[in-house]
């Protein structure tokens, strides 16, 4: 398989990006001050993130609302003019196709879907298009940039007319930024305030140089963008949800509306999976041993007994300890519950935390402030 | 480019070995294995007095992204071991040469050491 590029591959390159593939693109990992550097630029200032591979679907025609209502599992009906919500694509038995963001513009809705299944995602939901529906995957068209930090605003403000005070959180505004048109989402995949900005490819170069070169935001790789998102407890897909695995169980309940006016592929399977309670949850856990990182794959003991693999797993920068994610029975989820994780053959400590890991992250003000 | 010393020897594992004293080598990680692991942040070393043969595990290295196996070079015992990188794991990105060396291994047969890589043939190895 051919890897794609992003636009803005030269520049990811020029500025040292170690690149790996991900998600069928060719991306950048880090860059060289490191993943920790990268990391504390984003909990501390401003750093910009190049996730150009994300998937955008678009959906217009008059049976819009009640197609993108019942393709996800949130309620589309609430959402205002110049909102976003986060919801998830189901299956049919109730589990993860994907998790999305759904974009209410008014006269469309946009759809924004993990690179990783762009293809699955689309033959999921366009095979179940009926009425007055038109849908357009705009995936390769479109730029996206996520600027995440508590200095984004500010760097942001200087350029652009458009009131960012007055976008709160998951909401949005189209407007110029850079003189570059975009949609300005107050979104991210960080604990921090931010912003994520869509774009047309012919303005990536522009839009670069006015937040990175004139701006002075620092470039993120991925590397650092799995630590800033573990620390929160994101889910990420692939991980910690999939299409084993029920939004109960992932602890994304909050996004499964079953009282909606439109009904939604999954419902039936998860009105049921509610009514009889899950048998495992996702937990987040810590290391109590210091010198070992829980990394994904490694098994999961529970009083000697493989229970589960770690979901997530890695070095939390901003706390300097091993952080994860695994499903643990109902029963042993409780703050404190202890288990072992298999770190190459030596079973290491560990005990169940309350997520988010960290919670000084500038996106709760900002969600507090503006919601 | 990395740091290539050529007064050291090497692995193909990139461990490097440097001479201490006649029968006593240094051992650490090369700038360019630190530059592709990340951020360390823990080495877990050895006791000193435990023996190794060549090649075989003898500690681990935690980055950020990835962990690494570190492999002895040339088999023996070890003698010392650098304990600040407890407290400063960096140390290996900062300076592997230096500040950053992991353990002290008394060399059970001298002659192995004309097995390991000169500067140059690590220098190909690794495509620089």
């Amino acid at each position: 398989m051919t890897l794609k590029r992003t636009p803005f591959y030269d520049f990811h390159v020029a500025a040292g990006g170690k690149i790996v593939p991900f998600a069928g693109y060719e991306m950048p990992v880090q860059y060289p001050t490191g993943i920790t550097k990268e990391h504390e630029a984003v909990r501390t200032g401003v750093g910009v993130f190049d996730v150009s591979h994300m998937g955008e679907f678009e959906v217009t025609g008059r049976e819009r609302n009640d197609f993108v209502n019942r393709m996800t599992s949130n309620d589309v009906s609430t959402l205002d003019i110049g909102q976003a919500q986060y919801s998830a694509i189901l299956n049919d038995q109730g589990t993860v196709v994907d998790d999305c963001i759904v974009y209410q513009f008014g006269d469309k809705l946009m759809m924004v879907v993990n690179a990783s299944n762009i293809e699955k995602d689309w033959a999921h939901i366009s095979s179940r298009r009926s009425g007055d529906v038109r849908l357009r995957n705009i995936s390769d068209e479109v730029s996206l940039l996520a600027v995440q930090g508590p200095k984004a605003e500010t760097l942001l403000r200087s350029l652009t007319q458009v009131p960012l005070h007055d976008i709160g959180y998951y909401h949005f505004k189209v407007g110029d930024i850079a003189g570059v048109q975009c949609f300005v989402s107050r979104t991210g995949y960080t604990g921090e305030d931010g912003f994520e900005l869509y774009f047309r490819n012919r303005d990536a170069g522009v839009m670069w140089k006015a937040l990175v070169e004139a701006g002075g935001a620092t470039p993120i790789g991925l590397g650092a963008r799995d630590s800033l998102r573990l620390e929160m407890g994101y889910a990420l897909y692939g991980n910690d949800i999939d299409d084993t695995i029920n939004p109960y169980e992932a602890g994304l309940g909050w996004i499964v509306k079953l009282n909606k006016a439109e009904p939604f592929v999954g419902q039936e399977a998860l009105r049921a999976i509610k009514e009889k309670g899950v048998t495992r949850k996702l937990v987040g856990f810590r290391m109590i041993d210091r010198g070992a990182i829980p990394r994904h794959g490694y098994d999961v003991y529970l009083r000697d007994t493989k229970i589960d693999v770690v979901r997530s797993g890695g070095f939390s920068p901003s706390l300097k300890e091993g952080i994860g994610t695994t499903f643990l029975p109902t029963h042993s989820v409780e703050p404190g519950t202890r288990f072992q994780v298999d770190s190459r053959g030596k079973r290491i400590e560990a005990e169940v935390v309350r997520m988010p890991f960290y919670r000084q992250g500038s996106a709760r003000k900002a969600k507090a402030s503006k919601a | 480019m990395s740091k290539i010393p050529p007064a050291l020897q090497y692995t193909e594992e990139h461990e490097y070995v440097a001479l201490d004293e006649a029968d006593i080598v240094q051992i650490g990680i090369t700038d360019y294995a630190q530059g592709e692991l990340g951020d360390v942040v823990f080495v877990e070393l050895p006791t000193i007095g435990d023996k190794f043969d060549r090649m075989h595990v003898f500690g681990t290295i935690e980055a950020v992204k990835a962990v690494s196996e570190l492999f002895c070079p040339v088999a023996g015992e070890v003698v010392d071991i650098n304990g600040a990188l407890d407290k400063d794991p960096s140390l290996v990105n900062r300076d592997p040469y230096g500040n950053g060396w992991m353990i002290k291994l008394r060399v059970k047969r001298v002659d192995d050491l004309k097995e390991l890589l000169s500067a140059s043939d690590y220098a190909a190895h690794i495509g620089e």
